[in-house]
Order: C-alpha cells, then sequence, then structure tokens
C-alpha cells in the first residue's frame, strides 16, 4: 500500500502551500513559522503528538482561524481564507476529528446543507450524486439514512463522499482514524491512497506511527508547534520500516540531541533498595475510550517509576484511578502494605500519597480562588487553617507566604487569584500544596506539558528531589527525554496496558521506541 | 347529560379558539427558535408588548388590521433586543428572557396607566369573516367558522411551518443550527443570522399572538393580560418538539381547558374559579409528567455558537 501513487507525482507543484505560519494563542505558540507543501497525488501525513498544533494547522487551513503571521498559498497565489466558505469555494475540503454531520438529519440533507434558503432543496437528485460519488471511489452509503444511526466508520465515509462532491482539491483528514475500528481505520487508509492516486492532494493528521508509515508518502512532523521533519517518498520507501519507525519517534518527542535544554540521559543512579511503598497488581479500570486492564507495578522508596506510551493509550485513567478520582474494578492497591483500593481521595491523601494533575486549572486548582486558598484547597476544615469551622485567614496566608517562597512561585501576592498566573506558577502553586507535609508516594501526571524551559527545569528538579526525600514517584509522561532523565525504570502503555518495562540504561530508548510502535510483539 | 347543552359545547369551542390561537402562535414561534437552538423565554414579554401596541394602535386607527401590524412590530422590536443580547453577544439565554419578560411587563403596566387608567377603552370587536357553508354547521360552525382573519392565519401558518422545516433550505438550515451549529457553520452558512432570523420570526409570531388577546379576545388591554400564556407556549414548544401539528393539538387540548371557566359558568355548575383557572397549568403538568420525559430537545438549546470554540 506504501507508496502506491506517487511514481512521477513529486515533481508536481503543490495546490496548497503553508508558508511561515505561526499562530499564537494566550499564553502557548501553537504554530510556529511552519512551511508545507502539500502536492497532489500524495497523502501527505502530518505527525505530532497532542498539543503539538495539528488541530490549530487544520483549523487555518479549513477558514476556521487565521494565522497571526505568514500566509496561505493555494494554486500559486496568496489567499486569505477567512471564512469555511472560503476554504470550501477554494476546493480544500475538510473531515474534521468531531462530526461534522448533523445527527437529527438524513445524510442529504447535511449534503445539502448551505443551499440558498429561498430554493426547494432537490433532494432526489442530490441523493442520486451522493450515490454516484460514493460508488466512484468504492464506498457504499444509504443518503436517505439518519445521519445519528450510522456507525462512526460510515460517518467519516460519508463525510470524505461530501468533501470531495465540493469539487475538491484538496481533502483534509483531521485525526480521522482516532475513534474507529482497526478494520474501519484499514478502510479509510485504502480509501485514501485510492483518491491520491485519482489526484487528489491528501492531507492526513494523526498521532499515530503505523498508520503514518503504512499510508503516506510525505511525513511532517510536528513538535511544540513546529514543522521539526519532513520525509519524502524517497525516505520512505528507502528505509526499512523500523529504522523510519525510530527516526520518527525520535522526533516526535523531542528526545533528539538538538534540544539542548535537558539534562544527561541513562541511569540516574543505582537503584534505591528501599522498602516497597506502592504497589498495583492487576489493575482493572472501566473507562468507554480507553479501559485499563492487567496493571501492575511496585515502587520502592526513593525510586521513580517512569511511564511512557502515546498521549491517550490509559495514562488519564490509571493516574485519576491511583489518586482515588475513579473506581478500581478489580485487582489491588496498596501503600506501605496498606490497601487503599477502596479507600477516598481524602483517605488516600491523608495516609501519603499525592496527585499532580495535568489539568492544572480544570481539577488542579481553582481559577478564581486565591493563591493561598488554593495552597490548603485539601486540608478544608482542617487545623491550623479552620479552627472549629471558622477560617483563620492569617494562619491561610502566613502558610501561603512560606509555599511561595520555598517554591518559587512568581506572584504578585498571596491573595492574587490563582488562574492569573502563568501556567508555570499555576504548576508551582501545585507542586507546593502536593509536595507539603508527609508526601509517601506521589503520581505526576504529564508535569511538564506545556511548560516553557525554565518551569519545566524547576519542575523536574522537584521530582528528583520528591524522590530524593524518600517518596515512591509514579511519573506519567509523554516526553521520553524527560523519562529518560528522570526515571529508573521505565514502563510502556499501549491501549490500557502496560506493554513492557526497561531498565534506564543506554539502551532504554530504542526498546522503549520499540514498545511503543508495538515492533517488538 | 344536562352538562352538554348546545349553549355550553358552543361557548366551549368558541372558548377554546379564542384561548388556543394565541398559544398556537406563541407555541410556533418558541418551536422556531428552540429548533434553532434559542431557548426564548422572553416569549412572555414579546406576547405583552405586542399585546400593547396591537392595542393602541387599533384603538388609534379603529383598524384591527393595523393593530395586528403593529403588534407583530412591537414583538420583532424585542426579538431584535434578545438577538443581539443572546445570539450576537451570547449572552445567557434565560436571564435576558427573564429580564425581558419583566421589562415588557413593567413597561406595558406603566404606559398603560399613564394613558388609559381612567379611561379603559374598549375596541369594537372585529370583523369576522364567515367561511361559506361550513360556518352554517349546527352549534361548532359559527365558533370555528366565523372568525376573524388572523385565526385562519394563524391555522394556516401550522401548514407553512410544515413546509419550511420539510421542504426547505432554510428548514434544513434551523435544524442544523440548533442540532450542531459547528456544521452548519463549516457547510458555510452564518449561524448567528439564522439564529438572528428564527429570533426574529419568533418575536413577530409572539408579537400576532399579544395583539389577538387584546384586540379579539378581550378588546381592551389590562396590565400583565398574558397571565403566562407565553410560558405554557413554551411548555408547548419543548412537548411538540421539532413538530407544528403537535402544538396545534397542544393548543386546542390547553384552549379547552382555559376555556372551561367561561364555559362551566354557562352552564350554571357552581365551582370555584380559582380551581378551575388551575385547570390549565395543572394540565401542563400532567402533560410534563406524561409526555415530556421523552421530549428531546435539540444538543445546542440554549448555548451560544463561536467559531472555533470547543
Amino acid at each position: 500500500m506504501v507508496g502506491s501513487s506517487v511514481s512521477g507525482a513529486t515533481a508536481r507543484e503543490a495546490v496548497v502551500s503553508l508558508r511561515g505560519v505561526t499562530k499564537r494563542f494566550p499564553g502557548v505558540v501553537a504554530n510556529d513559522r511552519v512551511s508545507i507543501d502539500f502536492r497532489p497525488g500524495e497523502v501527505h501525513v502530518l505527525l505530532g503528538e497532542n498539543g503539538a498544533g495539528k488541530s490549530t494547522l487544520v483549523a487555518m487551513l479549513a477558514g476556521l482561524q487565521r494565522p497571526d503571521e505568514g500566509g496561505i498559498v493555494v494554486g500559486g497565489e496568496p489567499i486569505d481564507i477567512s471564512s469555511p466558505r472560503k476554504a470550501l469555494d477554494l476546493g480544500i475540503g475538510t473531515v474534521f476529528q468531531h462530526s461534522m454531520l448533523v445527527p437529527s438529519l438524513s445524510l442529504v440533507d447535511n449534503f445539502i446543507l448551505g443551499g440558498p434558503w429561498w430554493k426547494r432543496p432537490d433532494r432526489a437528485g442530490a441523493a442520486e450524486r451522493m450515490r454516484a460519488r460514493a460508488e466512484s471511489i468504492g464506498v457504499r452509503l444509504d443518503p436517505f439514512a439518519l445521519a445519528g444511526s450510522l456507525s462512526l466508520g460510515e460517518r467519516q465515509q460519508a463525510e470524505i463522499v461530501r468533501a470531495l462532491m465540493r469539487g475538491n482539491r484538496c481533502l483534509i483528514l483531521d485525526e480521522a482514524t482516532a475513534m474507529l475500528t482497526p478494520r474501519d481505520a484499514e478502510q479509510l487508509g485504502a480509501l485514501m491512497c485510492r483518491l491520491a492516486a485519482g489526484g487528489l492532494a491528501v492531507v492526513f493528521i494523526t498521532h499515530k506511527l503505523d498508520e503514518a508509515i503504512a499510508w503516506g508518502d510525505r511525513i511532517s512532523v510536528l513538535r511544540r508547534g513546529r514543522n521539526v521533519a519532513s520525509l519524502g517518498p524517497e525516505d520512505l520507501k528507502a528505509g526499512d520500516v523500523a529504522a523510519v519507525t525510530a527516526g520518527l519517534v525520535r522526533t516526535m518527542f523531542g528526545a533528539d540531541a538538538a534540544d539542548g535544554t535537558r539534562g544527561p540521559e541513562g541511569r540516574r543512579r543505582a537503584t534505591p533498595a528501599g522498602p516497597v511503598v506502592l504497589a498495583a497488581g492487576d489493575l482493572a479500570i472501566d473507562d468507554d475510550a480507553v479501559p485499563v486492564s492487567g496493571v501492575g507495578f511496585t515502587i520502592r522508596a526513593g525510586e521513580i517509576l517512569g511511564i511512557a506510551g502515546i498521549d491517550g493509550n490509559g495514562q488519564k485513567q490509571l493516574a485519576e484511578a491511583l489518586a482515588g478520582q475513579r473506581p478500581i474494578r478489580a485487582g489491588s492497591l496498596t501503600l506501605n502494605g496498606r490497601p487503599i483500593d477502596r479507600a477516598g481521595v481524602g483517605e488516600r491523601r491523608a495516609l501519603g500519597l499525592r496527585y499532580v494533575t495535568d489539568d492544572r486549572l480544570g481539577e488542579g486548582t481553582v481559577g478564581p480562588f486565591s493563591v493561598a486558598t488554593n495552597l490548603v484547597l485539601k486540608q478544608i476544615g482542617e487545623a491550623p487553617f479552620w479552627r472549629k469551622g471558622v477560617e483563620q485567614p492569617a494562619a491561610i496566608a502566613d502558610h501561603a507566604r512560606r509555599r511561595v517562597g520555598a517554591f518559587d512561585v512568581r506572584t504578585p501576592g498571596v491573595g492574587t487569584p490563582v488562574a492569573r498566573l502563568s501556567g508555570g506558577n499555576i504548576q508551582k502553586v501545585l507542586l507546593a500544596r502536593e509536595l507539603t507535609g508527609t508526601a509517601e508516594a506521589v503520581v505526576f501526571a504529564k508535569p511538564t506539558y506545556g511548560l516553557d524551559v525554565r518551569n519545566t527545569h524547576a519542575t523536574r528538579g522537584r521530582i528528583r528531589e520528591a524522590a530524593e526525600a524518600g517518596c515512591a514517584v509514579l511519573l506519567i509522561s509523554t516526553d521520553i527525554g524527560e523519562l529518560l532523565e528522570l526515571a529508573d525504570r521505565i514502563a510502556v502503555m499501549s491501549r490500557g496496558r502496560i506493554v513492557g518495562t526497561v531498565d534506564n540504561d543506554a539502551d532504554a530508548r530504542r526498546r522503549i521506541g520499540e514498545l511503543m510502535s508495538g515492533t517488538t510483539q | 347529560m344536562g352538562l352538554f347543552t348546545e349553549a355550553f359545547v358552543a361557548s366551549l369551542v368558541l372558548g377554546a379558539v379564542v384561548a388556543g390561537v394565541p398559544l398556537l402562535l406563541g407555541g410556533l414561534g418558541e418551536q422556531l427558535s428552540e429548533k434553532a437552538g434559542v431557548l426564548n423565554i422572553g416569549l412572555e414579554g414579546m406576547m405583552l408588548i405586542g399585546a400593547y401596541a396591537g392595542f393602541v394602535l387599533a384603538y388609534e386607527t379603529g383598524s384591527a388590521a393595523s393593530g395586528f401590524l403593529a403588534g407583530a412590530a412591537g414583538g420583532m422590536a424585542v426579538a431584535a433586543l434578545m438577538a443581539v443580547l443572546c445570539v450576537r453577544l451570547g449572552l445567557n439565554q434565560i436571564v435576558i428572557g427573564i429580564a425581558l419578560t419583566l421589562g415588557a411587563e413593567g413597561i406595558t403596566a406603566l404606559l398603560h396607566n399613564v394613558r388609559f387608567a381612567t379611561t379603559y377603552p374598549r375596541l369594537d370587536a372585529p370583523e369576522t369573516l364567515a367561511i361559506p357553508v361550513l360556518s352554517r354547521i349546527p352549534v361548532v360552525g359559527p365558533a370555528l367558522f366565523d372568525r376573524p382573519a388572523i385565526v385562519y392565519l394563524a391555522v394556516l401558518l401550522v401548514g407553512i411551518m410544515i413546509y419550511v422545516y420539510r421542504c426547505t433550505y432554510l428548514g434544513i438550515a434551523l435544524q442544523a443550527a440548533g442540532d450542531r451549529p459547528a456544521a452548519l457553520d463549516a457547510a458555510g452558512v452564518d449561524v448567528v443570522g439564522t439564529r438572528t432570523v428564527a429570533v426574529l420570526c419568533t418575536g413577530l409570531f409572539a408579537g400576532l399572538a399579544g395583539a389577538f388577546m387584546s384586540i379579539v379576545a378581550s378588546g381592551v388591554f389590562v396590565p400583565f393580560m398574558t397571565h403566562g400564556n407565553g410560558f405554557i407556549g413554551i411548555v408547548l414548544a419543548m412537548l411538540a418538539r421539532g413538530r407544528p401539528l403537535r402544538v396545534l393539538g397542544g393548543a386546542l387540548l390547553f384552549g379547552v381547558c382555559l376555556s372551561l371557566t367561561t364555559a362551566l359558568q354557562v352552564a350554571g355548575v357552581d365551582v370555584p374559579t380559582d380551581v378551575i383557572q388551575m385547570l390549565p397549568f395543572a394540565t401542563v403538568m400532567l402533560v410534563l409528567v406524561v409526555a415530556g420525559r421523552r421530549a428531546s430537545l435539540p444538543p445546542a438549546l440554549g448555548s451560544s455558537y463561536e467559531r472555533g470554540a470547543r
């Protein structure tokens, strides 16, 4: 299936080009001077982690967002894609990650949506054209079926047919396989290759390596908003799959040498031989999207166990279950030998289990509350901050000033609402709260996600300190470099299971890459 | 058996029509805006402004038709305010709706006090349009088929709305605006524009409903005269979901309940009026319990649309 359509296509002019596109959102640069050409007759894969800026690129091509700097060139002319309609008129059709079909309308009504309101729609004619177009790409659909009654795969095929019916030059598929069954995904891949062979420029956005390699004629890797690597058909066809995979893992997760902000890699120090603090056995956690099962590990005092894996493979579910925010269906969980799998959040915290969430403003802190209040959020009602049910503002403020000093939180004052701080400082508040007191075991979920270099460095320092102070640390991260820098052992999670655990030695990177891309199974 | 005299049946049917038409117009309007994803709690206020504006112009010009035009315009003016605040600026639809209703109650009561508090003028009954043959059906004929033109228009509107929802691009766009506005936007249709049109039409219908109450049903304007009719209209729209015919059925059911008061008095039954006046509201609750559980509302109802927001 690989590159079935590329022969002689490389010389073709690009239909759509991004030229130095930059897009900023408050506090984040979503895209940083991205330049990519999309050529007809190719499946061009945009590969990157969550938050790498893929969706923002799609939104700009689809007319939902406009670039702050740089521009988009369509058919050789610089064009401002000011609205979704403009994008459609230019022949850029997008199939979004979240279905853009109205569930309560039939497929044919969905297709003719947007016609001039005073006209009477010609449903029979539209249905006929739909059937014909669908047949031409080898897809079958019933135009009068209610969109909401179709399977996800069927809906997606319908959306592709719809995009093509608007006379397309370029078809964008945003995370198209994210919710498909493997079979449906396989069909979609074959369809993409057929469409490209028909002369269309297909842009396929994904974070799955195997899909990118199987179906892509060309791959552009995005990381932290930048286009960090581009592979052409010659690279993809020449190397063997394992070598290409290894290269992509390196660029995707930023463990390459070009990134000089990281510390030395390799084993941190001799594995501590302290007592086992946190132990999980055969944990099973219910979840509609990613059920977790058969997860087991032990962490000794002073040890850091890393959990690697592509985001959305059950890490969040595991972290929440450990913290007590989500029920554990089966399996055992002990803290210092004491079973805590039935204990509530407060009880686990009292026993010394701490959870530093990755959703800092959503569940970690209460935005409009002051820094001081957020620092005692999990001790409401406890002395010395509350006495006989009455809040003690002086004690709370005093405590806050000491914590702010110790954790170097940059805030105008302890009374400042926490939402006004930068992401890095919110993280420091969170760390200050969770690492204060008698912590026995700490779960970190993507602790440096979205932080700048300095705050990343400071946060990693805290994680190391926690371990050195004798805590058992579980570090969940999607950044392999971070895990290699901090962890003693690294477990790889995939589809809700731990697929392997490796010691953090000189060979760790290669073996993690293999486990992540599934080439060792 | 003595209850069902000719006079009783005739006054019951007539009362049901008179009480049902405002509910029908209001319900159809609310249904339209809910379909497009705007929960219009201000329906009562729109009706009240329509009732006052309609009354004033009908009184000044002596023409019921110009009264209805003024009522429609008054309702649309309130709707325009709602469209700006809720659809364009994305403010909370429930809060704005309540504010508009309370504001309309205050303004109409004040204006009425200033102009008519001492005189209490009464309008002549508007001309009726008798439909040949049908109006000569015994007992119910005059009550159903010898009514002012607006009554037939209201019933005709049911058919028009069915046609719009089923057979036009506008109907498809309205449905999408309430169900998945992002899909409508992606199809290149202005979501804010579509919803604005829907809200303005709601105002038009509600204004007509109010004007009907002051010009046809009572012939006078009294402060707070819409009496919860707007809220019953909202309930009707919720129960009927997307079906205009169900609004018609519901309006007739509630119309019968409302008119029972007069009809029972005509029949000489001695029941406290307070009890009978509770009837429509008791019916609302009963119907909600029976049918309301399955009434699914548009997913995007009540939330404003902003492009690119997730």
